[in-house]
């Protein structure tokens, strides 16, 4: 059950071959047999799930259901959800229960989906390996002494174990295709408000967006199709009419036009990596595109750029974490200033306190425009590289990570080598640009995924591009040996 | 560039954190490190170019004056640390 398609598994539904309380115990009973050799889940919810695949069944009977009604799915657990904790992967909202839903929890559920449970993430979404959690590391399903990327690492930690049919995750700097990538599963990060933020836990602001993660570019689009779309709460929603991400899945690649950007394969770049990306491109090839060398000459000022803009508005938008109103509060505070000061040195992880204090730094009086503004002015150089590029190419290409998943504690001591990690998928978040990562192969049994990049609201052609490539491949359909 | 102890101190405070004294050293390197990379967007001239805040240069969008949200404090204030008589509590601020 746990190797059929969304696609298989909302055909066997709506034709009565399996219930959704089935598929709902199945996916549970997996989640309760492996998730502690991997750690992919902070609260997993059976009664509410039961109870949602019940009332997901009668919607079936009486022929009401949407395509994805029944189907399991998990949230980051950066996502509210009314009634249930949502931590965020801290320490500080570690009591915290939304009273509210996200809009993406509310569209999901509306489409009659069953929410299995939330999953782990590095804290507040600030980290590109999952180690920065406050339940602990999460450990990738095709080598458990390797990270699984970050921060929607439990969730592509999840999808890939089989511990569900898809899942949610978030992307300020390429935390949704870097653990896509580093787990072997297909993950989409949409054009910046394409999905609602409104109930996603703010860390960057301008950089934030939520989107869909499953095994193949087919599902990935269908979920897409429930989680995108115009939200007057969300205030730089993008309000445009609602697509079908699945029209052109099918259509050839003959005569597309691939940008590979000179400064994606150089230095840097991992050899074996490289050797993946080759076969991947070549595929690509004889699927009927052409290949043209691009420059995207700023690539190399993303990273520093990222983490200036990335920590300034983490700083303004983790100050509403005071011990006040809700989350940790300290023990027996002696004044206002030490029930601030302790709530939050108690309340945050070491991450999450190095980039409120740098982007406070940056923020701070004589260094705003050294920093913060100068960040922004590069910021512009960088999206006007892509929009030079799209000129010449329909999509463009390269690697997701510059090396496969890495070791657990290798390079916890040294964030600046962290950061590097998101060099490929930070130029996107900058520029607010679609980008999806897709398996394209392994290095010593470790996945390696391959990024495409397109124009602004060029979803629907990334997924054309991703599934021809899946037509041709079945990288996306491995199954990590010990979870098969 | 290293940061000298006292600024780590300053931004700590600044930005509302208590730091105990074994930690300094570590987050003294740490943010040097960071500060030292990102250095290098100094060498590049940016006069004349206006900063980007937003992809797609999104503005927040206005919304007629209505009311649309309904008062949702006691519920709100259950997940409170500490509340009374609707109003949540802090250590006394003026004697």
């Amino acid at each position: 059950m746990h190797n059929k398609t969304l696609t298989e598994l909302s055909h066997a539904l709506h034709l009565r071959e399996c219930s959704s309380v089935e598929l709902t115990r199945y996916f549970l009973e997996r989640i309760e047999r492996y998730d502690a050799h991997l750690n992919s889940f902070i609260s997993v919810t059976p009664e509410m799930a039961l109870a949602k695949a019940t009332a997901a069944d009668e919607r079936l009977a009486k022929n009401e259901a949407e395509p994805l009604t029944g189907i399991p799915i998990v949230y980051k657990d950066i996502f509210c959800t009314k009634g249930i904790k949502t931590s965020c992967g801290s320490k500080m909202l570690d009591n915290f229960i939304a009273p509210y839903d996200a809009t993406v929890v509310e569209k999901c559920q509306a489409a009659g989906m069953v929410m299995l449970g939330k999953t782990n993430m590095d804290e507040f979404a600030m980290g590109s390996s999952n180690e920065n959690s406050f339940y602990g590391a999460v450990k990738n399903p095709w080598d458990t002494k390797a990270v699984p990327g970050g921060s929607s690492g439990g969730s592509t930690a999840a999808v890939a174990a089989r511990l569900t049919p898809v899942a949610t995750g978030t992307d300020t700097g390429g935390s949704i295709r870097q653990p896509a990538a580093l787990c072997g599963v297909t993950g989409l990060k949409p054009t910046y408000g394409q999905v609602s933020r409104y109930g996603m836990i703010a860390f960057a602001s301008s950089l934030d967006q939520g989107g869909p993660i499953g095994h193949s570019a087919e599902e990935v689009a269908l979920l897409l199709n429930v989680m995108a779309g115009f939200d007057e709460r969300d205030s730089t929603s993008l309000d445009h009419p609602q697509e079908d991400y699945t029209t052109y899945l099918n259509e050839s690649l003959k005569g597309l036009k691939i940008g590979l950007p000179k400064e994606y394969f150089g230095e840097g770049l991992d050899v074996g990596v490289a050797k993946v990306l080759d076969a991947a491109i070549k595929e690509l090839e004889q699927a009927g595109a052409t290949l043209h060398e691009i420059h995207l000459p700023q690539t190399h000022l993303a990273v520093p750029v990222y983490y200036i803009i990335a920590p300034a508005e983490c700083s303004s938008n983790l100050s509403r974490y005071d011990g006040v109103r809700f989350g940790h509060r300290c023990e027996n505070p002696t004044d206002l200033m030490d029930l601030y000061k302790r709530s939050r040195g108690e309340g945050f992880g070491g991450e999450v306190k190095r980039r409120i204090m740098i982007g406070t730094y940056a923020l701070s009086a004589g260094y705003y425009d050294a920093y913060y503004l100068k960040a922004g002015q590069i910021r512009r150089l960088i999206s006007n590289d892509f929009s030079q590029a799209f000129k010449q190419v329909d999509v463009i290409v390269g690697p997701t990570s510059p090396t496969p998943p890495f070791n657990l504690g290798e390079k916890v001591n040294d964030p600046v080598t962290m950061y590097l990690s998101d060099i490929y998928t930070i130029p996107a978040n900058l520029a607010g640009l679609p980008a999806l990562s897709i398996p394209a192969g392994f290095v010593n049994q470790r996945p390696v995924g391959l990024q495409l990049i397109g124009n602004y609201l060029s979803e629907a052609r990334l997924l054309n591009v991703a599934h021809q490539y899946q037509q041709r491949t079945d990288w996306h359909k491995s199954v990590p040996p010990n979870f098969a | 560039m290293s940061l000298p102890k006292e600024e780590v101190e300053k931004i700590a405070h600044l930005a509302r954190i208590s730091l105990s004294v074994q930690d300094i050293p570590l987050y003294t390197r740490h943010l040097s490190d960071i500060l030292d990379f990102v250095e290098q967007m100094k060498s590049v001239d940016t006069t004349g170019i206006t900063p980007m805040a937003h992809p797609l240069d999104a503005l927040a969008r206005l919304r007629a004056d209505v009311v649309s949200e309904t008062n949702l404090c006691s519920h709100f204030q259950t997940i409170a640390p500490q509340v009374e008589a609707g109003l949540y509590l802090v250590p006394k601020v003026i004697e």
